[in-house]
């Protein structure tokens, strides 16, 4: 990886937009990469759209992305994609609900957030151990179960 | 000392700041809860550090004083608006000095993601007279925060630490080391000239003052956080903050000057930076401050349009004012906004209020969104504590049938930062018609993210510790009229009780109180551990 990632995950309050961002970050730390994360909290716990930006690579300075700069715009809400989209460079990938339509089994409607990084993480260089390890290392305990499946859950979304 | 964690981690700034402070043997951390500052308390009590929540930040720092004052190491941690309120006891704290190291984080939010107003409070260290440092991402914060602890010893002065939004909440590497701790252990040393400011002792404090910018400035000049990257020669940028990171990544190939010591400038630094460049432009978020004192010692620095005044800087504006690009920006498209929360105990007072009608002079939380529809019920907004003050004012000069529809809408945490003070004058100066003041009590600080306050009862840390009850104050303070309701009751309920405290021509105080939705099930938590304390240690007095 000799090229800064940029990954934008949005969607409203509520929704682990934040807590996607920090799995995707963790995994990315673990890999021993230059790693920088930001959103606006605050008014975004009362259920208004929220953003993250997450950049990673050899070396990140901003820790924002710049508009139409997103290799990957991953979006837990439906709704939040038409207001969203224009951070997504030029063929760059949209990651949405939409995506996960060919997920095998059932899909717990609160782990869409982690089922969209499984989704992701079919795009990315970073080896599977390390995004368990990071979804172990950003829920509780008695919630890693349930996230490790929607993960591979999403991963199973995509063919291939 | 250094934190029993891993040696590289992902912190945001807000962490990597209480991660310094507890290296640095920081004895108490005080503050108030405000977006982006407030983490930064808790993950300082996280890491085993004693931290408390003040009722209002101007406490918070005279506490900080007090243990500086005393010997030891203090933090003060607040948003940028809290500086104004705790304005009062820093301006003369930079002529008293401290012995203790005493370093004031100001969290300020360009941008306003969260805040009523984008002040920059780097006006602050020009207008006090106080050092300040300003990290540009979590690595800093972490070094400078700790710098800032031992030049606060060094100059025996607070020092601010001025972060932003996006200092204090975005997350990068952080590599910690140990922090030598504080040079003394607490123990009072009378020095009345230096901490009784009269004005005879406040004269001669103020020239001391000056003498230590001076001093200050000097060593800024060579100092760690004065980091200067020579590259082309065509092009230099001077920087502060997160502006500084921007303009690294848009243009790679300038020399850039980063300013972390940001007052006193290290002027001659700055002289030979731009002597050693054919074009220097400053990149500040906010007022153009640098620009503005660069110039006035004779340097040919370019500063940036007025509109790049207006919110926050990211990599494209930075571009912009480096390549005089006026175009238009893209307008982003808005997203949905925030909104209370389904079942908030806030929703049934805002329809209530908006049924009949009221002057709704409003205050500063989650229910500040008791103005959106489909409520509309809020008409004045300005600062803490303010909808007392304001609402008593209308009162005075409305037409009595305007004057009579006017009530104050506070909440708890509000009420103890900055309501006091609006009862006592309540009391004092009643208008003609009375006033009604109503306390929206949700048991918790829900719009920073549900930190306690002196109305729960509990500390930082959930335990149970004294409480100030709201109907009990305003009785002691002269109020005959103090009413009690639960706002989820009925609509019923809730609008007999507005209106006949509205009909009534007296001073009238209500407290709806209901826990926050949010909050509730922990507040059940912290009430069940309190009362399995105290069955615990009646068991044992028994026995």
């Amino acid at each position: 990886m000799t090229q800064v990632i940029n990954v934008v995950v949005a969607g409203l309050g509520g929704q682990g937009v934040v807590k996607a961002s920090d799995v995707l970050a963790d995994a990315a730390f673990r890999c021993g990469l230059d790693v920088k994360k930001s959103e606006i909290h605050g008014m975004s716990q009362r259920g208004g759209s929220v953003a993250s930006d997450v950049r990673f690579g050899p070396h990140v300075h901003s820790p924002m992305i710049p508009t139409g700069q997103a290799d990957f715009l991953v979006v837990v809400a439906p709704d939040q994609v038409d207001v969203n989209r224009h951070v997504l460079k030029a063929g760059g990938l949209l990651v949405s609900p939409a995506s996960l339509e060919k997920v095998p089994g059932k899909l717990q409607a609160k782990s869409i957030n982690v089922a969209l990084l499984g989704v992701l993480s079919r795009s990315l260089e970073i080896p599977l151990e390390i995004w368990e390890d990071a979804i172990r290392g950003c829920f509780p305990e008695k919630h890693h179960r349930l996230n490790l499946e929607a993960f591979e859950q999403g991963r199973q979304a995509v063919a291939g | 000392m250094v934190a029993k964690l891993a040696d590289r981690m992902l912190l945001s700034g807000d962490e990597a700041v209480a991660l310094a402070a507890f290296n640095a043997g920081v004895l108490l951390g005080t503050g108030y809860p405000g977006t982006p500052s407030t983490e930064i308390l808790e993950a300082f009590a996280a890491l085993g550090g004693k931290a408390q929540w003040a009722p209002n930040e101007k406490v918070a720092l005279e506490v900080g004083i007090g243990v500086a004052f005393a010997g030891g190491r203090s933090l003060v941690t607040m948003k940028h608006v809290g500086v104004n309120v705790a304005a009062d006891a820093l301006f003369t704290a930079a002529y008293t000095g401290v012995t203790g190291g005493l370093v004031l984080v100001s969290a300020d939010d360009p941008g306003m993601a969260s805040s009523q107003n984008e002040q920059d409070n780097r006006h602050y260290a020009r207008a006090a007279g106080l050092l300040m440092l300003e990290p540009a991402d979590s690595q800093q914060a972490y070094d400078f925060a700790a710098a800032a602890f031992a030049l606060s010893e060094q100059f025996r002065q607070p020092v601010l630490l001025r972060m932003t939004t996006r200092t204090c909440h975005s997350k990068s590497i952080v590599t910690q080391t140990a922090l030598p701790g504080p040079a003394q252990a607490p123990s009072f040393e009378r020095n009345i000239p230096a901490r009784v400011m009269i004005p005879a002792y406040a004269r001669p404090a103020h020239h001391a003052l000056r003498d230590k910018l001076a001093r200050a400035a000097a060593y800024a000049e060579n100092c760690a956080q004065t980091i200067v990257e020579p590259r082309s020669k065509a092009l230099g940028i001077i920087a502060s903050g997160v502006a500084a990171m921007h303009a690294r990544e848009v243009a790679p190939e300038a020399s850039l000057l980063q300013l972390g010591f940001s007052y006193p400038l290290p002027m001659q630094a700055i002289r030979d930076f731009v002597a050693s460049v054919e074009r220097c432009v400053v990149i500040e978020e906010g007022d153009r401050i640098l620009v503005t004192e660069l110039r006035a010692e004779g340097l040919a620095v370019e500063g940036k349009p007025e509109r790049f005044r207006f919110g926050e800087l990211n990599a494209d504006r930075v571009r912009r004012i480096l390549e005089h690009d006026d175009s238009p920006e893209a307008k982003i498209p808005g997203g949905k906004p925030p909104a209370l929360c389904e079942g908030c105990s806030h929703r049934p007072v805002f329809e209530a209020l908006n049924r009949l009608d009221c002057i709704v002079s409003g205050d500063i939380g989650c229910y500040s969104l008791g103005v959106l529809p489909p409520f509309t019920a809020m008409d004045t907004l300005v600062c803490m504590g303010a909808s007392i003050g304001v609402g008593l004012g209308m009162r005075h000069v409305l037409p009595p049938e305007q004057a009579k529809r006017v009530v104050s809408v506070i909440g708890d945490s509000t009420f103890v930062h900055s309501g006091l003070t609006g009862l006592a004058e309540m009391v004092y100066n009643p208008p003609p018609t009375g006033h009604v003041v109503l306390i929206v009590d949700n048991g918790t600080t829900a719009m920073t993210g549900q930190q306690e306050h002196p109305g729960t009862g509990r500390t930082l840390l959930h335990d149970a510790t004294g409480r100030l009850l709201f109907e009990d104050i305003a009785r002691a303070m002269g109020i005959a009229d103090v009413i009690t309701v639960d706002p989820m009751a009925s609509d019923v309920v809730l609008d007999d009780v507005l209106r006949q405290a509205l009909d009534s021509g007296r001073l009238v105080v209500i407290v709806a109180r209901r826990p926050c939705i949010l909050a509730a099930p922990k507040i059940r938590q912290y009430e069940r551990a309190a009362a399995e304390k105290r069955i615990g240690i009646a068991v044992r007095v028994d026995g």
